[in-house]
């Protein structure tokens, strides 16, 4: 199976996408869920009810308010342009904000799930020796819950690979900056280019098998260790 | 309760009649026509009994869906190759294709003062996003090329352009201010013959290939009276009005 040199473009974006995606997002939802994991607020239920919302909310709908929200009028598009960082829209960044919002559960859900299998008691243990909250975090916390890290990580990442609805929405199919995989089987279709879109969309969906597997793969192992 | 049933019984007998005559129709039309579309439903509704159930969407989408068998009755496309296609491939009822209206392009920003009746705004260095339909698909997205192009300004021009995945698109990531301006399908901006928001130059139809938009019966529809109807109505005065109106020509 061969590409054109515009679909191998549409490849190396999607992925440098999802990669810098799935870094920005691991770092901003770690301290998320496990404050998540760990709280008795009264706001417990409606932040996990909001980080939760793109799981039901068409991509759409995301779509839509990030770009009226990033636009010139919105107060996104005002804050970022008083930063000096002019409108998202139609940028690598401003995909990289979509796919965040529309990735974060992917991401926060794991992570809370297995900051919670780690439980107060090694915590404890580690307390009584005198390890600070960092070190505890570092050193207790995170390799206890290497599992779910991995499973955030991969789960992220396919989910950007994957992301449509938003990028049609923000992205404005510019070669090389925005035009993503999924953008480009889209515009194969349309255009009646079914054998290249034969082609992107076959190595997508193999993509998406393995990336399955090894997860259906990892899980067993875990479960197997910790049993 | 006896009353109430020998209403309903009144009520469908009365209007079983009419309702065995009128049918709805599937229709799969082009983005552009999306503000049109309205008033032509409620006029061939009002004219014909017949009901248009109208799908918006971009025309490669619609011969894929076609092809596979999407139960759509009528095509509006936007443009002439798709309809002779399906004609050609047997998806459509022979003969049934014509043109039903022709579609103009407008360059236009949703601000005020920026498109100029000069187009000093084109010579100028350009400043912002232009957007335009994918010209690769849409039919109004490579006449946007073709009119840069004719203007000397589209290498000026290129690293500019952001694209709609159709017209529609286009359209939004202008109104929304995300782009500065973009070329649109004046049906988008144009209504009871004014443009009423932000600034336009409505492109002379020699800039770029003329924007032919066919019809075609396709074969679901081939025995349903409204699709017919429909494509009658569609060469009716009433609906050149309305047509008109949105800034099509014919």
């Amino acid at each position: 199976m061969s590409f054109a040199a515009d679909d191998l473009q549409a490849i190396r974006l999607t992925l440098e996408l999802a990669a810098t995606t799935t870094l920005v997002l691991l770092v901003l939802a770690a301290p998320l869920a496990w404050w998540l994991a760990r709280t008795r607020s009264r706001w417990r239920g409606p932040v996990s009810a909001v980080v939760a919302l793109p799981l039901v909310l068409p991509p759409t709908v995301l779509g839509f308010y990030l770009l009226v929200s990033l636009g010139p009028q919105g107060w996104g598009g005002q804050l970022t342009q008083a930063l000096g960082l002019g409108l998202l829209p139609f940028t690598f960044g401003g995909l990289l904000v979509g796919s965040i919002v529309y990735s974060l559960p992917f991401a926060v859900q794991p992570l809370q799930h297995a900051f919670e299998a780690v439980g107060r008691r090694p915590l404890e243990a580690a307390a009584t020796l005198r390890a600070g909250p960092w070190d505890r975090f570092f050193h207790v916390v995170l390799p206890l819950s290497r599992g779910g890290i991995v499973q955030a990580a991969v789960l992220t990442f396919a989910h950007t690979v994957g992301e449509f609805g938003v990028v049609l929405m923000i992205g404005g199919n510019i070669p090389e900056q925005t035009r993503v995989v999924s953008t480009q089987i889209y515009g194969h279709v349309e255009a009646l280019q079914y054998t290249q879109a034969h082609a992107l969309s076959a190595a997508m969906l193999a993509f998406s098998f393995a990336v399955l597997l090894a997860l259906a793969m990892l899980n067993r192992r875990s479960t197997r260790v910790l049993g | 309760m006896p009353r109430i049933l020998a209403a309903t019984l009144l009520v469908l007998l009365a209007t079983g009649p009419l309702a065995a005559l009128a049918a709805t129709v599937q229709v799969a039309a082009a983005a552009n026509l999306a503000a049109p579309m309205k008033a032509i439903a409620a006029g061939f509704q009002a004219a014909t009994g017949h009901r248009a159930s109208v799908a918006l969407g971009s025309t490669g989408k619609f011969y894929a869906q076609v092809r596979n068998g999407a139960p759509f009755e009528v095509l509006l496309a936007a443009d002439d190759e798709t309809p002779a296609r399906l004609e050609q491939e047997g998806l459509g009822v022979r003969g049934s294709r014509f043109t039903y209206a022709t579609g103009r392009l407008a360059l236009w920003s949703a601000e005020a003062d920026v498109v100029d009746a000069q187009l000093a705004v084109l010579r100028q260095p350009p400043a912002g996003k232009m957007a335009i339909a994918d010209p690769r698909i849409a039919p109004y997205g490579a006449a946007a090329l073709q009119v840069l192009a004719k203007m000397g300004v589209r290498d000026d021009w290129q690293p500019h352009l952001v694209q709609g995945e159709n017209i529609g698109q286009a359209f939004q990531f202008v109104a929304s201010g995300n782009a500065r301006l973009g070329f649109v399908a004046l049906s988008q901006v144009m209504s009871d013959g004014r443009i009423p928001r932000g600034s336009a130059w409505i492109v002379p139809p020699g800039m770029h290939a003329p924007l032919k938009q066919d019809a075609l019966l396709l074969s679901p529809g081939a025995n349903n009276p409204a699709a017919r109807a429909l494509l009658d109505y569609l060469r009716s005065d009433a609906a050149r009005t309305v047509l008109r109106s949105y800034g099509y020509t014919f």
